[in-house]
C-alpha cells in the first residue's frame, strides 16, 4: 500500500457562495412561513370561507358554524395525532375503528350499568391500550404501519360489532348528550369542543414545531437511521406516538358517542380516509419529514368548510364526495407541478443558491459533483 | 489489438454539461482504448461522477461529443448506452434484491423461448457459464439479498460479460471491498483487458490505481488536466495535478500527553459479530481500529455507542459502568460517535445545516422546553466558524454542502456536545484532499486538548500517522494491539488478514 | 470480450457455494403460499366434518362464486402492490362497473351480452388507467392518488345513480345465466376467475415484463438504470388491476342481478387484506397472484364457515382483521430467518 499524500494546504473550494447572508429573522420568519407548504391550503380555506360567506345565503350564520364546527370536531382530534404519525412516515389507519370499538365499549359499560364518568376514563384506556397494540406490532415487531392498521382496523371494528352486533345503544342521560354541543361561555356558534381542539391543536404545534421531541419526529421520518445515531429512540417515540393516537380516538370517540347520542359498531365507517386526507390536504408528506399542524388544522376546517357550502348550495352528498376526491388530489399534484415549474425555470437564466445539487430526479448516488 | 489502427471503443471530447449555474464538466475529453484500464482520477467535486453518468446515458451533454468506435453517438437514456456496448459497475452496485442472481444478470434481456416466454433452464445455464469464466460459486436461483457488496459487483460484472459489453466503467468499485475482495476484482479486471476490453476505473486509492492501470487521466473543476502512461508518472505528480497547485505530504501529528484512562471496554462480544473485545483509551490518545471491510470494527463502536446491542461485556467510561443499547446514554456519558455512512446515519440530508448541526444539544438549547431558535442559530454559527464551515445559508439543506463540508457539519454536531471519548468511524472517506487534511489537523488539535478518540479507517497511511496505539481486528476479533512505534504498514496487515494472530495483546 | 478468457482467476471464496439445501427464499415463497392452501384445506375439511352440508353441491357453488369477486380483484391488486404500489380505489371502480353494465340494460334492452361484459370491463380499465397516469406522470403516492379517486369514482357512481337502482328484471336471462351456468361442474364466474389467475400467474412468472414489474417493486431505481421502462409497466399494472376491477363488477351484476351505486363499498380492504394473507408484500418486490387468489379464497371460506361453526357472523371481520396481522407477522419471521440463513451461507470478510 503506498502512502497517500494529502495536501496541507486547504484545497479550493467550490462552495464559496455569496457568504452568510443573515436576514432580518422576523421577516425571514415571516417569508418561510408564506412560502412554505401549508401556504396553499390557509390561503385555499381563507378563500372558501369568503366566497362561502359572500355566496352562500345561510353560511355565515352563527347556527351553520357551530353545525359546521360539530361536523369537523372529531375528524380535527384524530387529525393531530396522526400529523405527528405521519411525519414521521408512518399512518395509522385504525383510528376510526378504534372510535368505533371506543364508543361500543361505553354502550356496553352504560348498559351494565357504569356510571358514564367512570366509563368515560375506561375507554381513554381501552384507547391507549389500542393504540399501543399498534405501536407494539410496529415498533417492537418491525412490521410496516399501513399493514398493521389495515389489519387492526378490521379487527378494531370486528371487535366493535362483536360487543354490539347490530343494536344500538341510544339511552345516554340527556345531559351528556346535549353536553357535547353546549357553547364556550354561551358564545353562539362555537361549541365547547371547537376551543377544547384549538387548545389541543396549539398544545401539538408547539409539541411539534418548538421542542426537541417535535425536531426529532421530523429527523426520524427524514432518516430514522441518522435520529437514532443521535440518540433518539426511534422505536418508543413511534410506540408512544401510536398509544398517543390511540388515546386521542378513543375520545374522539367518546364525544362522538354524546353527540350522536348513540353507540353503533359501524358508526365512523371509513372516517379514517378523511382524517388521513385532511392531513395531506394540510400539507404533510405522505413519505414524512414535512408537515405542520396549522396546515393539517386548517385542511380540516377547508374540507369542512367547502361541504358545509356546497351542502348550502343544495349539492348532494355524492358530489361532495368527488370534491373530496378531487381536493385530496389536487393538494398533492399541484405542489409537485409547481415544484416542476420552478425547476425548470430555476435552470434557467437567474442563479440559484450557491452549489446547487443536480436535480434529484437524475442522481441515484454519489459524492462527488 | 494495436489502439491506433482501430478507433477506440468509447471517445469522449470536449464534453460539457451544466446544472443550473454549476458546471460540472467543462470540456472535458477522455479515449478508452481496447485492451487498456484507463485510471481517472480527480479530487472530490472534479465531475468524475457527472462523467460516469454522461458515459452510462443517465445524463445528457450540453455539448462536445461521445464517439463510439469513433462515430458520434447519442444517448438519451441508459439503455442506449447498454445497447452500444457500455457497462457501468457503480459503487454500491443497484441489484434488484427481490429477483434471483440469474434474473438480475439478464434482467430486460432474458433469453426466451419460441413463445416469447423466458427460458429459465437457458437462463440458468448462461450464467453457471459466466460465473465459471470469472471463477465465482455463487447459486445462480439466490436471490440477490444478502449478497456481500463484493459479490455484487460479481454480479454487475457478470452481467457486463453476457452483455457483451466492450467498455466497462467502474466508479470506485474497490471503496467498501476488503483487500481480499478488491485483489479478486482486479484479477477480473485484469482478464478482461487481456481479452480486449476497455475498462475505466475511477478510486481515491492510489496503490490500486498505479498497480493496476495503464495510463492515467487526471481530471480537475470538471476539466481535463493531463493523460499520460502510467509508468511516467509518480503519485507525487498526479496528486499536484489533481489539487492544482504543490503538496506537502505530512499528518499533523501533534504530541499530546495522554492523561488518564477515560474509556475501557471489556470481553465486548456480539453474537455472530464480534467477540471479546477489550481495549481502552486515555485521554489525549488516538487509538485507531484498523482491519478490514467486515472485520467488525464498526459494529465495536456502534455497540459501544448503543446504537447496536451487545451480548456480554462491559463499557466503563471514567471508572462508571455504562448501560448498553441506549445512545442517549452514551452521550450523557460523555461519548460521540461521527458515523460511517455520512449521508444515511451522520445527516439527515433533507434538513438543514443549522438543524443538523444542533441536532445533539436540542434540550440544552431549550428553556422550559421550548427552543430557543436565537441559541440553536447561535451555536450552528459558532462551530461552523471554529470549523472553517463553507456554505451559503445556515438554513440551506445540508445537501447543498460538497462532501467535505458534510463532514464537518458531522463533525460540528458532535464536537458541540463537548465530548470526552470521540469515535470517528472513516472520518475521511470520500472527501476531498484539501477537507481530509483540515479534518487530521482538527483531530489532532483535539487530542492535544485532551479528548479521547479512537477512529476506525481501512487507510492504513491514515491510521499509522494519526494513530498512538492501532489496535488490529480480523473476523470479529482484535488479533494485534501495536504502538506508534511498532506499527507499520506489514504488522498491521498482517494482523488484519489473521496470518499471526498472536503477534501482540 | 466475446472470447472468454480461457485462464480463470482464483475460485471466489465468497458467495454462498451451490448448497442442496440451496435456493431458500424461492422454497420459502413456496411454502408461504403452500401455507395458505393449507389453512384453507384444513378449515373446509374441519368445517365439512363438523357439518357435511357445507360441501353439499350447492355449498360448493357459494364457496366458488363467493370466492370469484374478491380472487379476481386481489390478481390485479397483486400486480399493483408488486410494484410498490397500492390501488385503494378497486372497490369503486368494481361498482362503477357494476352499475355501469346494469344501467347499459336498462338504456339499451337488446344489447347483446359480450357488448356489455366488455363495457364494464372498459370503465374499469378507464378507471384504472386514470390512476396509472396520476401515479405515473405526476408521480403522486399511489396511496393518495387512489385514496381520492376512491371517493372521487364512488361519488360518481353516487350521482349516476341518483338513489336508484337496477334490478334483476332489467337485465337479459342471458347475462343473469352467466351467473349460474357451469363449465365441468364450476361456475362460470369461477371459472373465469381461475382462468385470470392462472393467466396472470404465468404471465408474471415467465415473461420479461412481467418479471420487470417484480424488479422494479424491488429497486426502483436499479430498474431504471436497467432501461426497464418502469412508468409504462406501473401504468399497465393499474390498467390491468382496473380492468379486473371492472370485470369483478360485471361478474357481480351477473351473479347478484340488483345493482345499486353502493357496490363494493370497502371492498378494497377486504382486497388489501385478501392479497397481503396471501403473502404479496405491501413493500412490493414480493409475493405471486397464486397467493393472492388464495388469501381471497381463505377469506372468503371464512366467512362461510363461521355460520356452520355457530359462530356469531359478527366474528368475521374481527377475524380478518387478526388473519391479517398474522399473515404479515409471519412474512416479517421467514424474511428474519431467510436473512439470517442467508448471512451464515455467508458472504463476507475473505
Amino acid at each position: 500500500m503506498a502512502p497517500e499524500r494529502t495536501a496541507t494546504a486547504s484545497a479550493p473550494d467550490r462552495t464559496n457562495g455569496p457568504g452568510p447572508a443573515r436576514e432580518e429573522r422576523p421577516a425571514a420568519r415571516l417569508r418561510a412561513l408564506l412560502s412554505g407548504r401549508e401556504a396553499p391550503v390557509v390561503s385555499a380555506l381563507l378563500v372558501a370561507v369568503l366566497g362561502a360567506a359572500l355566496f352562500v345565503d345561510m353560511f355565515a350564520t352563527a347556527r351553520n358554524i357551530d353545525f359546521m364546527l360539530l361536523s369537523v370536531a372529531a375528524i380535527a382530534l384524530m387529525a393531530l395525532p396522526m400529523t405527528l404519525i405521519v411525519i414521521t412516515g408512518e399512518i395509522d389507519l385504525s383510528v376510526a375503528s378504534t372510535l368505533a370499538l371506543t364508543s361500543a365499549t361505553l354502550g356496553v359499560l352504560w348498559e351494565a350499568g357504569v356510571p358514564i364518568e367512570t366509563a368515560l376514563w375506561i375507554c381513554l384506556g381501552v384507547g391507549a391500550l389500542l393504540g399501543a397494540f399498534n405501536g407494539l406490532l410496529v415498533t417492537v415487531c418491525g412490521l410496516p404501519s399501513l399493514a398493521v392498521t389495515i389489519g387492526t382496523m378490521a379487527l378494531y371494528r370486528g371487535l366493535a360489532y362483536v360487543l354490539l352486533g347490530d343494536r344500538a345503544v341510544a339511552s345516554y342521560p340527556s345531559n351528556w348528550v346535549g353536553g357535547a354541543r353546549e357553547h364556550f361561555l354561551g358564545l353562539p356558534g362555537l361549541p365547547w369542543i371547537a376551543v377544547a381542539v384549538l387548545v389541543l391543536a396549539v398544545l401539538f404545534g408547539v409539541l411539534l414545531h418548538a421542542t426537541a421531541v417535535g425536531r426529532s419526529l421530523f429527523d426520524i421520518g427524514n432518516n430514522d437511521e441518522a435520529a437514532r445515531f443521535t440518540g433518539v429512540s426511534v422505536r418508543w417515540t413511534k410506540f408512544w406516538l401510536f398509544t398517543l393516537s390511540g388515546v386521542v380516538a378513543s375520545g374522539a370517540g367518546v364525544f362522538w358517542t354524546m353527540q350522536y347520542g348513540t353507540s353503533r359498531a359501524d358508526t365512523a365507517f371509513g372516517l379514517e380516509l378523511q382524517v388521513v386526507a385532511a392531513v395531506l390536504l394540510g400539507g404533510v408528506s405522505i413519505f414524512g419529514g414535512i408537515g405542520s399542524v396549522l396546515g393539517v388544522m386548517s385542511g380540516v376546517l377547508l374540507l369542512g368548510v367547502i361541504r358545509n357550502a356546497l351542502q348550502l348550495f343544495g349539492v348532494g352528498s355524492e358530489v361532495l364526495q368527488v370534491v373530496t376526491g378531487l381536493i385530496l388530489i389536487a393538494s398533492v399534484v399541484t405542489p409537485n407541478i409547481a415544484a416542476r415549474v420552478r425547476a425548470r425555470r430555476a435552470s434557467g437564466p437567474q442563479p440559484p443558491p450557491a452549489h446547487a445539487p443536480p436535480p434529484v430526479s437524475a442522481s441515484t448516488k454519489g459524492e462527488d459533483s | 489489438m494495436d489502439p491506433t489502427e482501430v478507433p477506440p471503443p468509447l471517445a469522449l471530447v470536449d464534453v460539457t454539461k451544466s446544472f443550473g449555474s454549476v458546471r460540472a464538466l467543462r470540456g472535458l475529453s477522455l479515449e478508452l482504448r481496447a485492451g487498456e484500464i484507463h485510471a481517472l482520477v480527480g479530487e472530490n467535486g472534479a465531475g468524475k461522477s457527472t462523467l460516469v453518468k454522461t458515459i452510462a446515458g443517465v445524463h445528457r451533454p450540453d455539448g462536445g461529443q461521445l464517439l463510439v468506435d469513433g462515430r458520434p453517438t447519442g444517448f438519451a437514456a441508459p439503455v442506449d448506452a447498454q445497447n452500444a456496448g457500455i457497462a457501468v459497475i457503480y459503487q454500491e452496485p443497484t441489484l434488484f434484491p427481490d429477483l434471483s442472481v440469474a434474473e438480475n444478470i439478464f434482467v430486460g434481456r432474458q433469453p426466451r423461448t419460441r413463445w416469447a416466454t423466458i427460458d429459465r433452464r437457458r437462463m440458468r445455464h448462461e450464467t453457471e457459464g459466466v460465473f465459471s469464466r470469472l471463477g465465482v460459486r455463487m447459486d445462480p436461483d439466490r436471490p440477490a439479498r444478502g449478497l456481500s457488496i463484493a459479490d455484487q459487483q460479481l454480479v454487475e460484472i457478470a452481467k457486463a460479460l453476457t452483455r457483451q459489453a466492450r467498455v466497462l466503467v467502474m466508479d470506485e468499485p474497490t471503496a467498501a471491498l476488503s483487500g481480499v475482495e478488491a485483489e479478486r476484482l482486479f484479477t477480473v479486471a485484469r482478464t478482461l483487458r487481456d481479452s480486449g476490453a476497455a475498462l475505466l476505473f475511477i478510486s481515491h486509492r492510489f496503490d490500486e490505481v498505479f498497480s493496476l492501470c495503464d495510463r492515467i487521466t487526471v481530471v480537475r473543476d470538471g476539466a481535463f488536466v493531463s493523460c499520460d502512461p502510467t509508468s511516467e508518472l509518480d503519485v507525487d505528480t498526479v496528486v499536484r495535478r489533481m489539487v492544482g497547485r504543490e503538496v506537502t505530504s505530512l499528518y499533523p501529528k501533534e504530541e499530546a500527553e495522554h492523561g488518564e484512562t477515560v474509556l475501557e471496554v471489556e470481553g465486548l462480544t456480539r453474537d455472530g459479530v464480534f467477540a471479546d473485545v477489550s481495549f481502552s483509551v486515555r485521554a489525549g490518545e488516538i487509538v485507531a481500529l484498523a482491519g478490514l471491510v467486515g472485520a467488525g470494527r464498526s459494529e465495536v463502536i456502534r455497540a459501544v455507542f448503543g446504537v447496536d446491542r451487545y451480548d456480554a461485556g462491559s463499557v466503563r467510561v471514567q471508572g462508571r459502568e455504562l448501560a448498553g443499547g441506549r445512545p442517549k446514554a452514551a452521550m450523557a456519558a460523555g461519548i460521540a460517535l461521527v458515523p460511517e455512512d455520512r449521508r444515511q446515519q451522520g445527516l439527515v440530508m433533507e434538513s438543514s445545516i443549522e438543524r443538523n448541526a444542533t441536532a445533539t444539544r436540542r434540550r440544552p438549547l431549550s428553556r422550559l422546553g421550548l427552543l430557543r431558535p436565537s441559541a440553536e442559530r447561535a451555536s450552528a454559527e459558532e462551530w461552523g466558524e471554529r470549523l472553517n464551515l463553507k456554505f451559503g445559508r445556515l438554513d440551506d439543506s445540508v445537501s447543498t454542502l460538497s462532501g467535505g463540508n458534510q463532514q464537518k457539519v458531522v463533525l460540528a454536531k458532535w464536537l458541540s456536545t463537548e465530548p470526552r471519548v470521540l469515535f470517528v468511524d472513516e472520518p475521511t472517506r470520500g472527501i476531498d484532499v484539501g477537507t481530509k487534511a483540515e479534518v487530521h489537523r482538527l483531530l489532532s488539535g483535539l487530542a492535544g486538548r485532551g479528548l479521547a478518540i479512537v477512529m476506525v479507517s481501512s487507510e492504513l497511511p491514515e491510521v499509522l500517522g494519526m494513530a498512538d496505539r492501532v489496535l488490529v481486528m480480523h473476523e470479529g476479533r482484535v488479533t494485534a494491539e501495536l504502538d506508534r512505534a511498532e506499527a507499520d504498514e506489514e504488522s498491521v496487515m498482517y494482523a488484519a488478514t489473521g496470518q499471526r494472530p498472536s503477534e501482540a495483546v | 470480450m466475446t472470447n472468454a478468457p480461457s485462464t480463470a482467476p482464483e475460485p471466489s471464496t465468497a458467495g454462498a457455494p451451490p448448497r442442496p439445501s440451496g435456493r431458500p427464499a424461492r422454497r420459502q415463497r413456496q411454502f408461504r403460499e403452500l401455507g395458505v392452501l393449507l389453512a384453507v384445506v384444513v378449515l373446509i375439511t374441519a368445517t365439512w366434518l363438523h357439518n357435511p352440508g357445507f360441501l353439499s353441491s350447492q355449498g360448493v357453488r357459494d364457496l366458488f362464486l363467493g370466492a370469484t369477486v374478491l380472487a379476481v380483484l386481489a390478481v390485479g391488486q397483486a400486480l399493483v402492490l408488486i410494484t410498490k404500489n397500492v390501488d385503494l380505489s378497486v372497490g369503486s371502480v368494481m361498482g362503477l362497473s357494476a352499475f355501469g353494465t346494469g344501467l347499459l340494460f336498462v338504456t339499451f334492452p337488446g344489447l347483446p351480452v359480450p357488448v356489455a361484459v366488455l363495457a364494464g370491463v372498459v370503465i374499469g380499465l378507464v378507471c384504472g388507467l386514470l390512476n396509472g397516469l396520476l401515479v405515473t406522470t405526476v408521480q403522486v403516492p399511489a396511496l393518495v392518488v387512489t385514496l381520492g379517486t376512491l371517493y372521487a369514482y364512488r361519488g360518481l357512481n353516487h350521482w349516476w345513480a341518483d338513489g336508484g337502482q337496477v334490478n334483476a328484471h332489467d337485465m337479459p336471462s342471458a347475462f343473469l345465466l352467466l351467473g349460474r351456468i357451469s363449465v365441468l361442474g364450476v361456475p362460470l364466474p369461477a371459472a373465469v376467475a381461475i382462468a385470470v389467475v392462472a393467466a396472470v400467474g404465468f404471465y408474471l412468472a415467465r415473461y420479461r415484463s412481467g418479471r420487470e414489474l417484480y424488479a422494479i417493486g424491488s429497486n426502483a431505481d436499479a430498474a431504471r438504470l436497467s432501461g426497464i421502462p418502469a412508468a409504462r409497466r406501473v401504468m399497465v399494472a393499474f390498467a390491468v388491476n382496473g380492468a379486473l376491477a371492472g370485470l369483478a363488477g360485471v361478474l357481480f351484476a351477473a351473479r347478484y342481478g340488483t345493482v345499486d351505486s353502493t357496490v363494493g363499498t370497502g371492498m378494497e380492504l377486504q382486497v388489501v387484506a385478501a392479497a397481503v394473507v396471501g403473502g404479496v408484500a405491501i413493500a412490493g418486490g414480493v409475493g405471486t397472484v397464486y397467493g393472492a387468489a388464495l388469501g381471497a379464497v381463505l377469506l372468503t371460506t371464512i366467512t362461510a364457515a363461521l355460520p356452520i361453526w355457530r359462530i356469531d357472523q359478527f366474528w368475521h371481520q374481527a377475524v380478518v382483521g387478526a388473519l391479517i396481522l398474522a399473515a404479515i407477522a409471519l412474512d416479517r419471521l421467514l424474511a428474519l430467518r431467510t436473512a439470517r440463513k442467508l448471512r451464515g451461507g455467508g458472504a463476507r470478510g475473505a
